[in-house]
């Protein structure tokens, strides 16, 4: 079992990644990046670090089993209750002025935060104005997202955010139980489109009144971190909405200036003009 | 006068019945130590709060924000569902993957990470819990040039924990609490 990945040995991989694939990893954090590539070899059952390179260097079926590991998938409907509920009150009622709402979901995994939106979207009467771009670099994620099912299991402690977050509706209308599977229903999927782009890569592709990116940036360091910031600001129309996870901060980025901090604690930005 | 240590970081792992040791070394943490302190506690509930309010004076613990930068004589609580790790800049970074040992944070990951940025700088001590987090972590940082220590487990409530370091590593340094409170003081000599 390989414990520790130098940081020489960490760049030898990124630079295969990156030649070989084009994938840059080059600006993700060091320390969350090498304990992913760790937990991959175990994962994989590889003893050495020189035959992870080997199998990278001849088999992108593995490169790609691998991305899809290392980049964290974990996510759920109505995380963090109390930021839903500021959504809801604070902020789609300001969207509701714009006779079409375009939504960013950036790193959406497999869709749970796009299906939380699109209810919350639709109680406000908002859905059918509304266009969700929800993505991803990584694609088995999206190809999950875009059959609209979640696992069962986990319905009862969605259904206990959703209450949390001020939801006032029956949950188990928004979805039909089959075997261990719940099926978003097809009428909230339809504004929503899922493709795959990656945040250190691919560009500004549309202006959006909100961008929601929650729980991407802490798998960044800083420098990407800016870059990305600057991505959303020049994706935003003025005065459009940025959200991001309860722990990520445009604090120690240069461009907060650019921002007013609608509400601190649960991270909602806006662009300033 | 300028407090010194060879240490840029004391890191403090602990979980069933630590939080009143780790309550005890906070409070007897000496006034003009500068050394950022980094706690790693798991299966508690409102820890922060039950803690700010034990020590009821003195340093705040703050739970830090993802990339933020460690500052000097400040206390950090690993913030619930985050693994908290040390980059090698100084900066945090939070990682919401797997658990590990069925936590979340777990005190194995920071202490990993801590070994790796800071080597022989680092300082980490174990105290009581009822299972192994943390054993191979602190042995990593002694590996890595860094001091361990372990609360006696004849003192600590629950001994599964440090046990479980002493049996990784003979490297590992065992103190009851009065002892790690004068190691740590012994450690800033103003000069
Ligand atoms: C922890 S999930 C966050 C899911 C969801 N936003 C939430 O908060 O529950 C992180 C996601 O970021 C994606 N991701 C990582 N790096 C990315 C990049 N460079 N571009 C786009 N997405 C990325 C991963 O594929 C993963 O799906």
């Amino acid at each position: 079992m390989v414990e520790e990945i130098s940081n020489t040995e960490l760049q030898e991989l990124i630079f295969i990644i990156q030649h070989q694939y084009g994938y840059d990893f080059s600006d993700y954090a060091q320390a969350s990046l090498k304990r992913r590539f760790i937990r991959f070899m175990g994962h994989a059952q590889l003893e050495k670090l020189a035959e992870l390179k080997l199998q990278l260097q001849t088999d992108p079926d593995f490169f790609k089993k691998m991305v899809e590991y290392i980049t964290v998938n974990v996510t759920e409907m109505f995380r963090d209750p109390q930021f839903y509920q500021l959504l809801r009150d604070d902020v789609l009622p300001r969207l509701a002025t714009y006779p079409i709402i375009k939504i960013w979901h950036a790193g959406c995994a497999t869709g749970e935060e796009v299906y939380s939106m699109a209810i919350m979207l639709q109680e406000a009467g908002l859905l059918e104005r509304s266009r969700i771009y929800a993505t991803d670099m990584n694609a088995a994620n999206l190809e999950k997202a875009n059959t609209g099912i979640v696992p069962l299991r986990w319905m009862k402690d969605y259904t206990h955010n959703y209450i949390q977050s001020g939801g006032l509706h029956d949950f188990s209308d928004y979805y039909t139980a089959r075997y261990d599977s719940a099926i978003i229903n097809p009428a909230l999927r339809r504004n929503i489109i899922f493709f795959q782009h990656n945040l250190v890569t691919d560009h500004v592709f549309n202006e959006f009144q909100l961008i929601c990116c929650r729980n991407v940036f802490i798998y960044f360091n800083r420098t990407l971190q800016e870059r990305v910031v600057t991505l959303f600001y020049d994706s935003l129309a003025p005065r459009g909405y940025l959200a991001l996870g309860m722990k990520e901060s445009l604090l120690f980025s240069k461009e907060r200036k650019k921002f007013e901090v609608v509400n601190g604690p649960n991270k909602i930005f806006r662009r300033k003009y | 006068m300028h407090s010194s240590t060879r240490f840029d970081i004391i890191a403090i792992g602990g979980s069933a019945g630590s939080l009143s040791v780790v309550a005890r070394l906070l409070k007897a943490l000496p006034g003009e130590m500068d050394t950022p302190v980094v706690l790693i506690m798991h299966r508690l509930k409102n820890v922060s709060s039950e803690l700010n309010r034990l020590l009821a004076f003195g340093r705040p613990i703050q739970e830090p924000e993802d990339k933020e930068r460690m500052k000097a004589g400040h206390i950090y609580l690993a913030p619930q569902n985050y693994h908290l790790l040390l980059e090698a800049d100084g900066t945090f970074s939070l990682d919401y993957s797997e658990l590990v040992h069925y936590s979340r944070p777990a005190i194995d990951e920071s202490f990993y990470s801590i070994a790796d940025a800071y080597g022989k700088r680092a300082l980490g001590i174990l105290l009581s819990g009822a299972n192994a987090d943390g054993a191979e972590g602190l042995a990593r940082i002694v590996k890595n040039g860094g001091a361990g220590i372990v609360q006696d487990p004849m003192e600590a409530e629950f001994r599964i924990m440090p046990q479980a370091a002493i049996d990784m590593s003979a490297d590992i340094k065992i103190m009851k609490t009065d002892e790690i409170i004068s190691f740590i003081k012994d450690q800033y000599h103003t000069k």
